[in-house]
């Protein structure tokens, strides 16, 4: 499965996922410059990603954790999610995602 | 005045806890540095009630637990805590003692360095918006070292969690403070959040729903900052910002002690954790070698066998014999068991 991210710069990369990854481990695992500080633990908002609008609803739906954990987050958007939260499945094949300032 | 000891351990997270007891069974006394205000490091900063599950023997841990164990382990060697401080800086003596400089000027004087810094030492997170950086310490504050520069003036808090809401309290007695967040809910203890929501039923305080979206100087000596509540904008105009998103890690003053490094991690070998430089040492995340995984259980076994090196630098005369506390009495004796 396709996952497609926008980097900081505006620079596409379209990176190889698994159903058994989440998104964050994806784009960590590319060395896309994400921190993901706490490891993957909803402990530290530093995966913080925007999802494409069209995607946004085919993702598992977020908990209190992850909404409370991004207000340590910046210019926080409807489409916020913390990458480490998502995980991938087949309907997320082709997934587009930007990731967030930090 | 210069405190001495045989070990100097930077970082107070699980793997610089452990090495206070290895060292301790050796005979080798420490003091640990930690820039938190308590030990724990991770596990006790950024998720102490998660559960951990994958500590030997522990089905599951939380990290406060393991924070709490680790430290009754190591307290029979009564190790020294310096919190609230960051190492600045490192000597070598002529006598090929380590002296370390922290941020509180203390003064520590050993033989080995031992660095368990994980990540980094927590420090607030900056807002990512560029060319801000003449205002930082100046106009826009991650923490409050004076709060009597704030009286009287007109601040504007940002965030939710606990350190916006408690210095939204405090501040409110001395300053004009609008609080902003994104949302109307808080992560803060429920105590701060309903005190915050009855000084503004007061109008002891303002509250805005937005979030940092800009920020300019302005000629006198205060900022405008563009608020963007969805796709609204409107400007407010303060004396200081103070932003509160939490913390985040970095390697600080120890990129600076000609240790070699690979992509901001120390280099070490696998027989001693052993750095570049000798008699500095690094375990746990900080470190890297070639199979590296970083694992709190990875960092306990880099603690006993750096512990081993250190004994040859702390008592060079004496033979070091290696006992199991099962059996070893001289060992059960050090932990207040017999």
């Amino acid at each position: 499965m396709k996952i497609k991210v926008t980097d900081r710069d505006g620079n596409k990369h379209e990176l190889e996922g698994d159903t058994s990854s989440t998104l964050m481990e994806i784009i960590r695992d590319a060395s896309l410059d994400i921190e993901a500080a706490c490891g993957g633990c909803c402990a530290c908002a530093t995966c913080h990603v925007y999802i494409d609008k069209k995607w946004l609803n085919k993702i598992n739906t977020m908990d209190d954790d992850e909404e409370s954990m991004l207000d340590q987050a910046f210019d926080v958007k409807d489409t916020s999610r913390l990458s480490c939260q998502i995980n991938l499945t087949e309907d997320l094949d082709g997934i587009e995602l930007e990731l967030a300032p930090e | 005045m210069i405190e001495k000891t045989d070990v100097i351990i930077i970082g107070a997270g699980p793997v610089g806890l452990f090495a206070i007891f290895e060292l301790g069974l050796l005979n080798i006394s420490c003091h640990v540095i930690d820039n938190l205000d308590r030990p724990g490091g991770q596990c006790a900063e950024l998720y102490p009630e998660k559960p951990i599950y994958d500590i030997p023997s522990r089905v599951t841990i939380t990290g406060q637990e393991l924070t709490d164990d680790l430290l009754a382990q190591a307290k029979p060697f009564n190790p020294v805590y310096h919190l609230n401080q960051q190492v600045e800086k490192i000597v070598k003596l002529e006598s090929n003692e380590w002296l370390v400089e922290t941020s509180l000027n203390k003064t520590l004087q050993a033989n080995c360095i031992v660095i368990a810094a994980g990540a980094g030492s927590f420090v607030p997170r900056k807002i990512p918006i560029k060319n801000i950086e003449d205002l930082e310490g100046k106009q826009i504050l991650y923490a409050v070292r004076n709060k009597k520069i704030l009286e009287g003036k007109n601040l504007l808090i940002a965030g939710g969690g606990d350190s916006a809401l408690d210095w939204t309290n405090e501040l409110a007695k001395i300053a004009n403070v609008t609080l902003m967040h994104r949302r109307k809910d808080f992560r803060a203890a429920p105590d701060s959040v309903s005190k915050m929501l009855e000084l503004e039923k007061e109008k002891k305080i303002n509250f805005l729903l937005g979030q940092i979206h800009n920020i300019e100087k302005l000629n006198n000596d205060k900022i405008n900052v563009e608020v963007k509540n969805k796709e609204e904008f409107k400007s407010v105009e303060v004396d200081y910002l103070l932003p509160f998103f939490g913390l985040k890690m970095e390697l600080g003053p120890i990129a600076n002690w000609g240790l070699n490094l690979e992509e901001n991690l120390i280099k070490v070998d696998t027989k001693k954790f052993e750095t570049s430089v000798p008699s500095i040492f690094a375990i746990g995340d900080i470190n890297t070698y070639p199979g590296k995984l970083k694992l709190i259980l990875s960092g306990f076994h880099e603690a006993a066998l750096m512990a081993q090196e250190c004994f040859k630098y702390c008592f060079p005369d004496k033979k070091n014999v290696f006992r199991y506390t099962t059996s070893s009495k001289e060992l059960q004796k050090k932990l207040n068991v017999l």
